[in-house]
């Protein structure tokens, strides 16, 4: 191999191709064969580094210089100091890194990092996935070899039960336990499919690893077919991940290419083929039944369990359905041992857990955290807090299945029984923060709506029941809600959860409950005073002017869309309310604070 | 591939990678100045050199960098060799030939090459 003195690491995830790191990679590439230096260089497209809010990203070592929202002009700057005469860029530098005593410093002793512990993330930003050798260079198939030559499959399955490993799409079922069910279900056939189906919104966990770490899911796939007895797998991935979908597609070839899927791998006599199958976007899809379904080729649509897919799945056969993350974890499970992964997390939830960190935080991105720090931690260590000197408010976990967490609850250690305790759950990893400046009711209103469109329609309470209660919140936050509509909304929420089919309908109203139920006060606001006290339901506030601090600049009067601002130069202005239609531009554009929202 | 032995020979030919991208202190490291002035006395020569050295004899943890002007610009092109927990080797003067006799005799066996550090060349 040819040996380069120095590795240019720029990440491909789908965060930094959106922010335009193809265009900085072109120039990148072109200013080092300007200088000559392309055999002196290795530039690599890596997965996700987690801070997607900074992208596009390079990583430069063995330096290890950490750049941050590179642009195609800086490359020039970049290639010809650093790289050419060996002088960091300080001015691209991620400003985290840089400490005035000491120069560089470590992107582990960062904020984003220093709390992170990456195990399902581990490859992600550090191996070209689109290069099996690299995922082989970093271990990559040994467990796989150490599986299949080592061990019997009740053995591969004790390590799995061991380690305390539970699905990391949401429910949290011991894998192990799982995996077992399916080896001992009699079948002349079984099947191992990983669910890819990622569709709670603000969630990009699943994406990340598939698009930085292929080879894993391959690998554990593998694993999992051996200790149950499988020989044919399915990845359910969603058309919408392009990226995702094409560097899995590539690493499937490569796999086959190399024989470490197909026939006879390790001349051991075990067979593996893999295929993906393309799914088109309907959050129903990511239930397990419905996926399996979609697979067989039928309408995705839930059936009611039991029998568990682990007994009469896909085809009718015994089936192990994954998410991606769970999958991740596993073959650093089997070379690095039961106990080292139980080492990590707190009792009941052991290992990691990767989290899409979204909303109003400083530092968007992806993080992935051992079980049992505080949201807290993650909010103001890891996320960097609320932006613009706002309050933090609440976070919602798992998406429109999941719940709120308040401020009051910001200590809680972050497992699966304490999310549950606090009304939320852990989800496949969505979080969301939520500042002063959010309405509780129009979040809840929001995930409803979601939920809402992406009902199936089987089954009455979740088709209609989501329909009427989502109705029920449109009239509070038009300023028509009364109190019965409360009560109402509480019994349907309940009813929803007790009555539906799958897990979207039973979830679908938790938005709902977990919010009502720690911002009482805010919803009977809406009611009783029919006031926002955040300021976003537009029917229920105005905007009026300050007459003390109003000088007639005219500048509203000239702004406003709908012309209902009146007033002489030098003259205290006055808004139309029946003429009003909210937009706030004069608010925004006013230089005087002269006109609030009420 | 069919065996075992087959992906650890790949996990071998990509060792470089895994020791390239650590972020840690324990690999020994190779300091080459790269200033106008080193680059104009022929530093460009000394790094291929460092590099193509490391690659013929497989040498895992070290790592190549390279620095601005050291000062010294009369005594270039310099490399500087720090094995971790020693003190820091300064070369100067360097040739291919000379980075060749360094690497083996320091960075592998671990004996500075006296005559071709900066303290000899002082000492002259």
């Amino acid at each position: 191999m040819e040996l380069y003195r120095s590795h240019v690491l720029l990440c491909a995830g789908t965060g930094c191709v959106a922010s335009g790191c193809h265009a900085v990679s072109d120039a990148f590439e072109a200013e080092l064969k300007a200088v000559g230096l392309e055999k002196e260089v290795k530039v690599v497209h890596t997965g996700c580094f987690g801070l997607c809010a900074l992208g596009p990203i390079m990583i430069i070592y063995p330096e290890g210089s950490f750049y941050a929202q590179v642009k195609a002009e800086d490359c020039k700057e970049i290639v010809d100091e650093h790289l050419l005469k060996g002088r960091i860029v300080s001015r691209l530098l991620y400003h985290e890194t840089v400490c005035e005593e000491e120069g560089l410093k470590s992107l582990s002793e960062t904020g984003f990092y220093k709390k992170q512990t990456r195990v399902a993330l581990r490859n992600c930003g550090v191996i070209d996935p689109e290069v099996i050798d690299e995922y082989i260079g970093f271990d990559g198939y040994a467990a796989l070899g150490k599986a299949l030559t080592e061990m019997t499959p009740s053995e591969v399955i004790d390590v799995i039960k061991a380690s305390g490993l539970r699905g990391r799409g949401g429910a949290g079922f011991p894998t192990g336990l799982k995996w077992e069910f399916a080896a001992k279900a009699e079948g002349d056939q079984k099947y191992v499919c990983c669910n890819a189906d990622e569709g709670d919104p603000g969630a990009f966990m699943d994406r990340s690893i598939l698009e930085g770490d292929p080879h894993a899911v391959i690998e554990a796939m593998s694993i999992a077919a051996y200790a149950i007895g499988a020989n044919q797998g399915y990845v359910y991935v969603r058309a919408e991940y392009p990226i995702a979908v094409h560097r899995l597609q590539i690493a499937i070839d490569q796999a086959k290419e190399y024989g470490l899927l197909g026939t006879n791998i390790f001349e051991t006599g075990f067979d593996f083929d893999l295929e993906i199958r393309l799914g088109a976007g309907a959050f129903v899809c990511g239930e397990e039944t419905a996926l399996l379904m979609s697979i067989e080729g039928n309408r995705g649509e839930p059936r009611s369990r039991p029998p568990f897919p682990a007994v009469k799945g896909l085809f009718g056969k015994p089936t192990v359905l994954n998410n991606v993350e769970t999958l991740a974890n596993i073959p650093q499970i089997m070379l690095k041992g039961a106990d080292w992964f139980s080492s990590m997390g707190t009792e009941k939830s052991k290992g990691t857990k990767v989290f899409a960190l979204g909303g109003n935080v400083t530092n968007v991105g992806l993080v992935e955290i051992p079980m049992g720090i505080t949201l807290r931690e993650i909010v103001e260590e890891i996320g960097g807090g609320v932006p613009n000197g706002k309050k933090f408010k609440a976070a919602q976990t798992g998406g429109p299945s999941g719940g709120c967490i308040p401020a009051e609850h910001f200590d809680v250690p972050i497992d699966y029984e304490n999310l549950a305790a606090v009304g939320s759950m852990m989800g496949s990893g969505g979080l969301i923060v939520m500042d002063e400046d959010n309405c509780m009711v129009d979040m809840a209103k929001f995930f409803l709506d979601f939920t809402v469109e992406e009902s199936c329609g089987k089954c009455s309470p979740c088709r209609i029941g989501t329909k009427r209660l989502y109705e029920i919140l449109e009239k509070i936050t038009s300023g028509n809600g009364e109190l019965e509509d409360l009560e109402k909304m509480e019994m349907l929420s309940n009813h929803i959860s007790l009555s539906s089919l799958c897990a979207l309908g039973q979830t679908a109203s938790n938005p709902v409950k977990s919010m009502y139920r720690y911002f009482k006060d805010e919803y009977k606001a809406h009611v009783i005073d029919k006031t926002c006290p955040a300021g976003v339901c537009k029917d229920l506030l105005k905007y009026v002017v300050v007459p003390e601090k109003c000088i007639g600049c005219t500048v509203c009067a000239k702004v406003c869309p709908a012309n209902c601002i009146s007033g002489a130069v030098k003259q205290v202005h006055e808004i139309n309310q029946s003429e009003c239609i909210k937009c706030g531009v004069c608010m925004e554009k006013c230089k005087f604070d002269a006109i609030i929202k009420q | 591939m069919k065996s075992l032995a087959e992906l650890a020979a790949i996990k071998d030919r990509m060792k470089q990678n895994a020791t390239m991208r650590e972020d840690g202190d324990n690999a020994t490291r190779i300091v080459v100045g790269m200033a106008t002035c080193g680059i104009a006395a022929g530093a460009r020569g000394i790094i291929n050199a460092v590099t193509t050295e490391l690659a013929k004899r497989d040498l895992e943890h070290v790592t190549v960098a390279q620095t601005g002007c050291i000062g010294m610009c009369r005594l270039e092109p310099i490399m500087d060799v720090i094995v971790p927990g020693q003190e820091k080797v300064t070369y100067v003067h360097l040739t291919p030939e000379k980075v060749a006799k360094i690497i083996s005799d320091h960075v592998v066996n671990g004996n500075v090459v006296a005559e071709y550090t900066i303290g000899a060349y002082e000492n002259e």
